[in-house]
């Protein structure tokens, strides 16, 4: 098995263990970081290496970290352990077999921006793994590692995690954060940004799991070894979570820039049952359908391509693969579903648009619709489109728009017959 | 009833040290899965003694309640069986899992067994598409979760719960 990095229990048994990852370099990159390299320094060397995030948005991580006025104290550094998109499960996997090697991403980033408190906010269902984060806090505490005056320098920083409580909403950031203020979990007017009025109001870096999990290989291999995977503008390795259809579901760390096909045949073991497979989700239940062509099948999946050929970003490649057995119809109604139990009702065109959206999609998929009843999904989508105050709703629109567009088909084959009792 | 202060003296400061000290009120989540570890729900009371103890007004602390999904103000059962049928596991068999684990327990999904231990719930993705069927186990503030299920790996599961349910109530999940 070729070597893992991000999932790095995978070539590394035991890597879950303090002493195990310790013995294998781990917090060196972090000792290095605090004692030998001043803060901007650290967030130069994140911005050499081009690492962008890996929670959904692909912003660059150096570029984000720089914006921290410093002016404004205290800083806060809060990590998304949320992770609830459907079909996302990689930020589970390195919570449960990697921890350590993310909790030292996190401490570096927080030494970066000077920060002297972390969060570690995880959705409410990760509650075993938030007490077994618990606990290596704690060991980290007990070997110096975390606490007063680290390294004998004079930095200092303590984590902490945070439950959520069963709310996708809360891993959109601002949301977040007002969750872990001890308030409904709903989006915040921007600006201001999170980097100049975050937490508490103060100065705040969110970052994904797996975003933070890439630093120490950053700070202790180099920028220019991080780019020598993936692309020029999308660089790195990627946890792809693959699901759906395919003989193998499961996380595949790659380079950014492999294609669907490589993911889905060469490592997914193609399609169950060998049917024929029929589109492509890549980024969980809030993609673009992308019906899955040859050509599509070659296109490479990193940050830019699929966004310029499709209009569906990668997301937080999520790829959720479908075959010809399914009927595109049901899916939306599967999303649809989804998002109007996850809208947070903050704003009326999400929470209504929802609703409706869904009421429809039931309608047809009972047999009970007219080809009318398409017209005003088709509307109703439309009308929620650029209006909401988060992305949530945008979402939802996604697999909608994109199936009546490909599989209106699919739409057809359930509409009511028209003289039936 | 007891207090929550009584109950869970120590727990509470560790939970009010994690936050600054003018920002008590970000324990308000933490205070109520303390809350609802008991029973598997949040009283009045307890929702009452949290806003005392954070200094925020009572329907703040109902309306985290209601915002929240694992947070549950009516009686359920003692273990809430929550299955995921959300699209990547309906694509891998889920809602025929489902059915056949309703037709075990002779309840609907919101329903409660007779004997008051479980409730079957339908829950959205639990982070876990690649192990479907998967269903999670919530009991107080904990919660497990059970992978790669068939019927016959749950009916092991349900038989575990059952002997554990005749323990004496208040330890983890
Ligand atoms: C509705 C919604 C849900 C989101 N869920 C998550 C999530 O579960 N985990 C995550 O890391 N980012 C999530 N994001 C993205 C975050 O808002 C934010 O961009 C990200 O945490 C930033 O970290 P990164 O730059 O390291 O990617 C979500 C965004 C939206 C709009
Ligand atoms: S778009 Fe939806 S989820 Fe986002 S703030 Fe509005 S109602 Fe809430
Ligand atoms: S869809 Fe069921 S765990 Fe993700």
């Amino acid at each position: 098995m070729s070597e893992h990095y991000l999932l790095r229990h995978r070539s590394v048994p035991h890597i879950d263990r303090l002493d195990v990852y310790r013995s294998q370099g781990g917090f060196e990159a972090f000792h290095k970081a605090v004692t030998s390299l001043k803060p901007g320094e650290v967030i130069e060397e994140i911005k050499k290496s081009g690492l962008r995030g890996r929670g959904g948005a692909g912003f660059p991580t150096g570029t984000k970290w720089g914006f921290l006025p410093n002016t404004l104290w205290p800083h806060y550094v809060v990590a998304n352990a949320d992770e609830s998109e459907p079909g996302t499960f990689k930020d589970h996997e390195i919570l449960e077999s990697n921890p350590f090697q993310f909790l030292e991403g996190l401490m570096i980033a927080a030494y970066a921006v000077q920060a002297q408190r972390a969060y570690i906010y995880l959705r409410g269902e990760f509650w075993q793994l938030a007490q077994a984060l618990d606990q290596r806090i704690a060991q980290l505490e007990a070997d110096g590692l975390l606490g007063e005056d680290i390294f004998g320098t004079d930095y200092s920083l303590r984590l902490f995690t945070h439950l959520g409580a069963g709310a996708y909403i809360c891993g959109e950031e601002t949301a977040l954060l007002e969750s872990l203020e001890g308030k409904l979990g709903q989006p915040r007017l921007r600006p201001p940004f999170p980097a100049t009025a975050g937490l508490y109001n103060s100065p705040t870096v969110i970052n994904n799991v797996e975003t933070l999990t890439n630093v120490p290989l950053i700070i202790g291999r180099g920028a220019d070894w991080f780019r020598s995977f993936g692309t020029d503008k999308s660089p790195g390795l990627k946890i792809f979570s693959l699901s759906g259809c395919v003989n193998r579901p499961g996380n595949y760390e790659l380079p950014l820039g492999c294609t669907f096909r490589e993911l889905i045949y060469d490592h997914g073991g193609g399609i169950v049952q060998d049917h024929a497979i029929k589109a492509i989700m890549a980024a969980g239940a809030s993609s673009v359908l992308i019906a899955a062509t040859p050509e599509a099948l070659e296109t490479p999946m990193d940050y830019e391509t699929t966004l310029e050929k499709f209009g569906a970003p990668l997301g937080s490649a999520s790829i959720i693969v479908l075959d010809e057995t399914v009927n595109m119809a049901w899916l939306a109604f599967k999303t649809i579903g989804f998002f109007k139990h996850e809208s947070c009702g903050k704003c009326t065109p999400c929470r209504e648009g929802t609703f409706w959206m869904n009421q429809i999609a039931t309608r047809i998929m009972r047999g009970k619709a007219t080809r009318a009843d398409i017209h005003l999904l088709e509307n109703v989508a439309q009308q929620i489109q650029g209006k909401c105050l988060c992305a949530l709703g945008e979402f939802s629109i996604m697999a909608v728009l994109s199936s009546l567009k490909l599989f209106a088909k699919d739409f057809e084959q359930l509409i009511k017959v028209e003289h039936d009792g | 009833m007891k207090k929550l202060a009584e109950l869970y003296e120590d727990e509470i400061q560790v939970i009010l040290a994690k936050y600054p000290d003018e920002q008590k009120r970000s324990a308000v989540m933490p205070l109520l899965y303390l809350a609802q570890r008991a029973s598997g729900r949040i009283s009045q009371e307890a929702m009452q003694e949290i806003a005392e103890i954070l200094d925020i007004a009572i329907t703040d602390v109902a309306s985290i309640v209601g915002f929240y999904s694992l947070f549950h103000e009516e009686p359920g059962g003692r273990y809430r069986i929550q299955v995921c049928t959300d699209l990547p596991c309906a694509l891998r068999g889920a809602d025929a899992f489902l059915r056949q684990l309703c037709d075990l327990l002779g309840v609907e999904v919101g329903e409660t067994t007779a004997d008051g231990l479980f409730t079957i719930e339908e829950v959205k993705c639990l982070a876990a598409c690649h192990r479907a069927p998967v269903f999670q186990v919530q009991n107080g503030d904990g919660l497990e979760y059970h992978e790669n299920q068939t019927i016959d790996t749950a009916r092991l599961v349900i038989d575990e719960l059952r002997l554990r349910a005749q323990k004496p109530p208040g330890g983890a999940a």
